[in-house]
């Protein structure tokens, strides 16, 4: 579960004074659904996620993920979340094998714990061709499975994924939406941030529309296409945003 | 803080470097081959360029002296310097160095001589020039020579002794133990080397283990693990500190198989009076103790913390690697100069310098290759270097509780 009341996160620039770069964001995510976060580049959707992360702090108002303070227990918020995203990259200098054995050991799993989820993750995500080799050598796709096996390593209940799919090829981001399918399945909590349109649609129960930092529009797709009056979800989009020009 | 993260998060990062070439260059290879390779062949090459010049038989023109043919047969007679007509181009020659030297003789010096009175001989040279050297070094011990040979002329002719005009010897003689005067001699050398080898690596695996991570895109994927910040901090700079001591122990590892080997070299190499003379000395040679080279070890200790403590915070700063790489270069000028300074003749230890961090550590390692123990200023020392490592150390966590420093951009 993910619950975000006025999450606001403003940024000091020395040009452009103070930037609102999350403005009074607030939604709930529950678990068993992904929960699409939609926007243009710079509206605010890798901050929200960063918030929710603990890697950010929040400049006003609160969120829970997994029930745990993001303010106050950061520490717990990440050892109970599993954040991917295209600025996660992998260790290249080690072997998947090692890449899941430390992220495990971090988050507290003993050997045998590792030695066991890491046999799972290796059926599940069809690893163990490439396990033990490094990561430096390995193919976009390759480093993708390693990646989605480092974030599952500790079975995490909520999933906060970001843009997992920018710059992938189409075989890459397929295997990251299955995943994402799959955990959603398996009843995890899904925050997953795009500015594709297609993978919306085929993906998400929730939809939150953001832009400048502030969310203009929530709902199921059905609830969208009613409340704007159109099927074509890009049409939806940039009528929330106040037309093309803003959209922009 | 939780040690079971820091374990973890110091033994990915020894593995991860241990992979990484580039660390193991600055860190082992370069210390260990490249360090005693420049000192040995730099002396080999110095000693042969000395020795090549000091073969040569250096070429002078004598100007003037026409009327005075004894001191001209005198100097032709000496085999050590050769002769060349005299040009009007001599300055130019000097200059070009196709002479080494001119020597000017005064008009009518035999004459001068002959009865009694005081005449000036001049030597030009190239100052600074290693053979123009040698070669007015020749030309002096041969005037000097023949200045003796005629004072013992006149007092053998006004019937008077030797002593005449030398009524006493000046002697002086060393009573101070020999390995206080190789502290004196190294003193200021040996911890130099140690705060720069400490420094140097360190460099490296700081800015790989900072700004090399945000700049590979790992920086966001261990801030997103539990692992709370104090822990990875604490990880990552033990593994600096690491990295700067194995530089310290394989140089000096390294350092002192190349003294074991040059020595056994030049022994063998010297030939038979060389060698016999270097056994002869050797007894004599200047020695440092090796318990106050143990502490110099220890004192650089708290050195090494304050430099990986400090490389790191700066390191984290950075966006990327090359950005961090000028931050860092020019602190090697900020290292270099207090490290230096101790090797100044002249500055000695006080309460004062004994707080100036690097400086202190120097000064103090002077006198402790010397042998003497200032407990008072060991501890003064050892403290504040603490402190100062400490207080950077801290400065190092709460930068990466900063998030405009782990998210700048």
């Amino acid at each position: 579960m993910i619950e975000a009341r006025s999450l606001t996160k403003l940024f000091q620039d020395k040009k452009r004074g103070t930037i609102r770069a999350v403005d009074g964001v607030s939604f709930t995510c529950r678990p068993g659904q992904i929960y699409g976060l939609l926007g243009a580049n710079g509206a605010g959707k890798t901050t929200t996620l960063r918030l929710l992360a603990t890697l950010l702090q929040p400049s006003s108002g609160e969120a829970t993920v997994a029930g745990f303070d993001v303010r106050t227990q950061p520490e717990k918020v990440r050892a109970n979340i599993g954040f991917l995203a295209t600025s996660t990259a992998l260790y290249g200098r080690l072997t998947a094998r090692e890449t899941i054995a430390y992220f495990g050991r971090l988050n507290g799993l003993t050997p045998a714990q590792i030695a066991a989820r890491t046999r799972q993750l290796a059926d599940e995500l069809a690893l163990h061709e490439f396990l033990d080799r490094r990561v430096e050598k390995f193919s976009t796709g390759m480093k993708q499975k390693t990646s989605i096996a480092r974030t599952l390593v500790h079975d995490p209940a909520v999933l906060i994924l970001d843009e997992p799919t920018l710059g992938l090829d189409v075989m890459a981001a397929r295997t990251i939406l299955r995943f994402v399918r799959e955990c959603r399945d398996h009843g995890k909590t899904v925050i997953y941030s795009t500015h594709v349109m297609s993978e919306v649609e085929k993906l998400c129960d929730v939809i939150g529309i953001i832009h400048h930092g502030r969310l203009v529009a929530e709902g199921t797709l059905e609830q969208l296409r009613t409340r704007f009056g159109d099927p074509d979800l890009e049409e939806i989009f940039v009528r929330a945003v106040g037309g093309e020009e803003e959209a922009a | 803080m939780n040690t079971h993260n820091v374990v973890t998060v110091y033994l990915k990062e020894l593995r991860d470097s241990l992979r990484d070439r580039r660390t193991l260059l600055s860190t082992i290879i370069i210390p260990t081959l490249v360090m005693p390779f420049i000192v040995l062949s730099a002396g080999m090459i110095s000693y042969k360029v000395v020795n090549k010049a000091r073969e040569e038989i250096p070429s002078v023109m004598v100007l003037g002296g026409a009327d005075s043919p004894v001191v001209r047969a005198a100097i032709e007679a000496n085999k050590s310097i050769k002769l060349v007509p005299a040009t009007a181009d001599w300055k130019q020659r000097i200059i070009d160095k196709n002479l080494r030297a001119a020597v000017e003789l005064p008009p009518g010096f035999d004459a001068a001589l002959g009865h009694g009175e005081s005449a000036t001989v001049k030597i030009y040279n190239y100052e600074s020039e290693l053979r123009s050297g040698f070669a007015v070094s020749e030309l002096r011990r041969f005037f000097t020579e023949y200045r003796d040979k005629t004072v013992a002329a006149r007092l053998a002719a006004q019937g008077l002794p030797a002593s005449f005009i030398k009524p006493f010897e000046i002697r002086s003689a060393n009573v101070a133990p020999l390995e206080k005067v190789g502290g004196n001699m190294v003193g200021g050398i040996i911890p130099y080397f140690f705060i720069i080898l400490c420094f140097m690596g360190a460099m490296y695996p700081a800015i790989d283990l900072t700004a090399g991570e945000k700049e590979r895109g790992t920086m966001e994927t261990i801030l997103c693990s539990p692992v709370a910040r104090i822990d990875l901090v604490v990880g990552k700079f033990l593994l600096v500190l690491t990295a700067s001591l194995a530089t310290v122990v394989f140089s000096l590892l390294s350092m002192g198989a190349t003294f074991v080997v040059g020595g056994l070299l030049l022994a063998q190499g010297g030939g038979g009076v060389a060698a016999a003379a270097a056994k002869g000395s050797a007894a004599q040679l200047p020695t440092i103790d090796p318990l106050g080279l143990l502490a110099v070890v220890a004192m650089v200790l708290p050195v090494a913390v304050l430099f990986a403590a400090v490389l790191l915070t700066i390191a984290l700063f950075a966006k990327n690697y090359k950005e961090a790489q000028s931050y860092v270069s020019p602190l090697i000028i900020v290292i270099i100069l207090p490290a230096m300074m101790a090797m100044l003749p002249g500055v000695e230890l006080n309460t004062r310098l004994a707080l100036v961090p690097i400086l202190n550590i120097s000064l103090v390692s002077k006198e402790l290759v010397s042998g003497v123990w200032h407990w008072h200023y060991l501890a003064l020392i050892f403290g504040s270097s603490c402190l100062y490592a400490a207080a950077a150390l801290a400065l190092c966590v709460r930068m990466f509780n900063r998030e405009s420093v782990l998210f700048r951009s």
